[in-house]
């Protein structure tokens, strides 16, 4: 090489090494792809819906908290484990930096392991299946609680309940819908009650189809237990299904208990109308006292003034302030650096109820806490737990043919 | 358990299993005459769910009033599948019938998730929460007017069958084809009529059940397979085999939960099934074939 070609190279190299880095700033994205998959279609299509809503209310919300901006690439699993999992292959295929979702734990199941196979972080908006944080992955973070503390905190809030209201039920029927979170409860329920002194005994446990049209033969059973309570775990349909049985059937039970969605839920509310007042639901919900609760609901309130906010709402709401919250801190779209960020969160100012959100290294939020809302009057309201409630709990119901 | 938990359940199934019954009568009277499986049955059936829905929204009118305008519009639709797409399968190879009439279930579908949506959608009747007590038998309401509903439109379509020189031509298409057309019958004006007759059946009974269930698009292939275990179970081909077939169907169902768990009922109605196909595969009141 004679010397003016080195000089050349020297020069060439240099320029480069000095370029260099103003290329990656420029390469670098200013928004993050998240995949946001949820059952949008199918038997969960109203709930993956639902969900929906608390990505259309985030953006502005992220905005207003400082955070950069989110790239949404929807994605539908048609209620559908193999679909839930090739649509997470089809969303990293065409760039989704991070995914969220997806409601149903058989369905993050299989994105929590293409999610891991890839190297793309997941943060899992709503799934209770413990096994899911079990694994070992490293690109899998969970801000919903599992079946066993969703079942703790229920039953702490139940007595909780009881002893607000000077009420308390004798006997029960614990009934679940069978699918993957509805057994993960079911197993969960015996051995997490164990460990409460309980007022009533459980007389009978009934598992019916999530499919199902037609449960009276489930609540003709039910009612032939004689039992004062039904603890449920249900979805929104069947829970519809339940109540008109139990009003045709002439049934009421002095308390309805749910440890699952549905109770709660708007088409719940409007369907059923004063037949729906009662229930309580022990659900992972929000602390109305908290400031971006109340940011959350007003922001809401304008974009859907017809729909109360729910768990649904809330928690992909905070699954995309977990990765907006994490892209601030990375700097960077790497999946590893990403990964290492959410890690590393600790946001104190949250929705949900509980001290706020921060992964054990299991990348599951462990500190999260449930509440119980009560059906009134078509509107929702916190019962406990007292620190993070705004109503005081009606036990016994009203009987259904006095409304 | 207490005895009358097992007739209030019993009871249910069987209000349940006549409204199930007139639906797969429409599917038995199709393949008696045209003998043509109708894949699409379930599917035709949440076409009058929502119209139901759609009617109920508009008129407010009660579903036991509307089955007969939406008796009448499946009617007029079957009819016109019959004459436009189905009448030049019929001398094709039966895959080639399975597989479009699996389309038209398909289109059918798609549809209805396009025009209405996943979400269950009901009506609300002004007894869609009363029930009936007689003694420890506590009934719903809704269902003994489906059920009352059923037998009717049931018993109209065997006195057409028996007693009207149409419904006597139908049955001679059925029984000997060449010789229908021999002493000049119109064939294929009568298998339209038969397939929109069945359609009718169908027609009804999704009106009927709109009083007792939600629909959503998907629940048509669910209804579909019930029917063919219903009909397959009676008899494909016998009319009071459909009916027969649903009331034990509705009671196998019912008591199976009862009597077992719940979530499996329809283990028992596949069970009484494989049972019938081992020891009766002409089905209960089905007739054997060379």
């Amino acid at each position: 090489m004679k010397r003016r070609q080195f000089t050349q190279a020297a020069a060439g190299l240099a320029a480069a090494t000095t370029i260099a880095p103003f290329g990656i700033v420029r390469a670098q994205s200013r928004t993050l792809k998240v995949g946001v998959l949820l059952p949008r279609s199918g038997v969960q299509a109203g709930i993956g819906q639902d969900c929906h809503r608390g990505v259309q209310v985030a953006t502005g919300i992220l905005k207003e908290l400082g955070l950069p901006g989110l790239e949404i690439m929807n994605g539908d699993t048609e209620s559908n484990v193999d679909v839930a999992r090739s649509r997470a292959e089809r969303l990293i295929s065409e760039g989704a930096q991070l995914l969220v979702g997806a409601f149903d734990s058989g369905q993050t199941t299989a994105i929590a392991q293409v999610a891991e196979q890839r190297g793309i972080p997941l943060v899992i908006n709503i799934a209770a299946a413990p096994p899911i944080t079990e694994q070992g992955y490293k690109f899998v973070f969970r801000n919903f609680p599992t079946a066993p503390m969703i079942l703790g905190d229920a039953f702490a809030n139940q007595l909780e309940v009881f002893s607000a209201s000077g009420a308390a039920p004798k006997t029960a029927v614990f009934m679940h819908v069978n699918d993957t979170f509805g057994v993960a409860m079911q197993k969960g329920f015996t051995g997490v009650m164990s460990k409460f002194t309980m007022p009533y005994k459980v007389v009978d446990t009934i598992a019916y189809d999530p499919a199902a049209r037609d449960l009276s033969v489930e609540v003709a059973k039910a009612k032939a237990t004689g039992a004062q309570a039904l603890i449920l775990v249900s979805r929104l349909n069947d829970a519809i299904l339940l109540t008109r049985e139990l009003v045709k059937q002439r049934w009421s039970p002095m308390a309805i208990l749910s440890m699952g969605p549905g109770w709660y839920e708007d088409q719940y509310l409007k369907t059923l109308g004063k037949l729906g007042d009662g229930p309580i639901s022990f659900v992972p919900w929000y602390d109305p006292n908290k400031k971006l609760a109340k940011q959350l609901e007003a922001a809401h309130r304008k974009a859907f003034p017809e729909i109360n906010l729910n768990t649904n709402h809330i928690y992909t709401f905070e699954a995309l302030l977990i990765a907006a919250d994490a892209f601030k801190r990375a700097g960077s779209a790497d999946p590893k650096a990403l990964a290492d960020a959410i890690r590393a969160t600790d946001i104190k100012d949250n929705v949900s109820t509980g001290p706020g959100i921060k992964f054990d290294a299991k990348g599951q939020n462990d500190k999260l806490k449930n509440s119980a809302i009560q059906n009134r009057g078509g509107k929702l309201v916190v019962v406990a737990p007292k620190a993070a409630s705004n109503a005081k709990p009606e036990l016994p119901i009203k009987p259904y043919d006095k409304r | 358990m207490p005895v009358e938990i097992y007739l209030n359940v019993a009871a249910s199934g069987l209000l349940t299993g006549l409204v199930y019954g007139l639906m797969a009568l429409g599917l038995s009277v199709i393949f008696g005459v045209v003998r043509v499986v109708n894949f699409a049955h379930g599917e035709m059936m949440t076409v009058a769910m929502y119209l139901t829905l759609l009617l109920f929204g508009a008129l407010k009118l009660d579903p036991l009033v509307l089955l007969v305008p939406i008796a009448a519009v499946l009617f007029v639709f079957g009819y016109l599948l019959q004459i436009g797409l189905i009448n030049p399968f019929i001398n094709r190879p039966e895959h080639s019938q399975f597989m479009l009439l699996v389309a038209v279930a398909l289109i059918l579908v798609n549809l209805q998730l396009i025009v209405f949506g996943p979400d269950a959608q009901g009506i609300r009747t002004a007894y869609s929460f009363d029930s009936f007590q007689l003694g420890p038998l506590i009934v719903d309401a809704a269902k003994v007017y489906a059920a009352g509903a059923a037998l009717v439109v049931a018993a109209a379509l065997f006195a057409f069958f028996r007693f009207t020189l149409l419904g006597k031509a139908i049955r001679a298409c059925a029984d000997n084809y060449e010789g229908a057309r021999v002493v000049g019958l119109n064939v294929k004006h009568l298998y339209a009529l038969t397939f929109g007759l069945g359609a009718a059946c169908v027609g009804a009974a999704g009106a009927m059940l709109m009083a007792v269930i939600d629909v959503t698009p998907t629940i048509g292939p669910a209804y579909t397979l019930l029917a063919f275990v219903i009909v397959i179970t009676g008899g494909l081909g016998s009319m009071p085999g459909a009916l027969l077939g649903g009331l034990l169907i509705g009671i196998t169902e019912a008591l199976g939960g009862v009597l077992f768990t719940p979530s499996a009922k329809s283990m028992f109605a596949f069970g009484l099934l494989v049972l019938v196909l081992l020891f009766r595969p002409q089905g209960i009141l089905g007739r054997k074939t060379a």
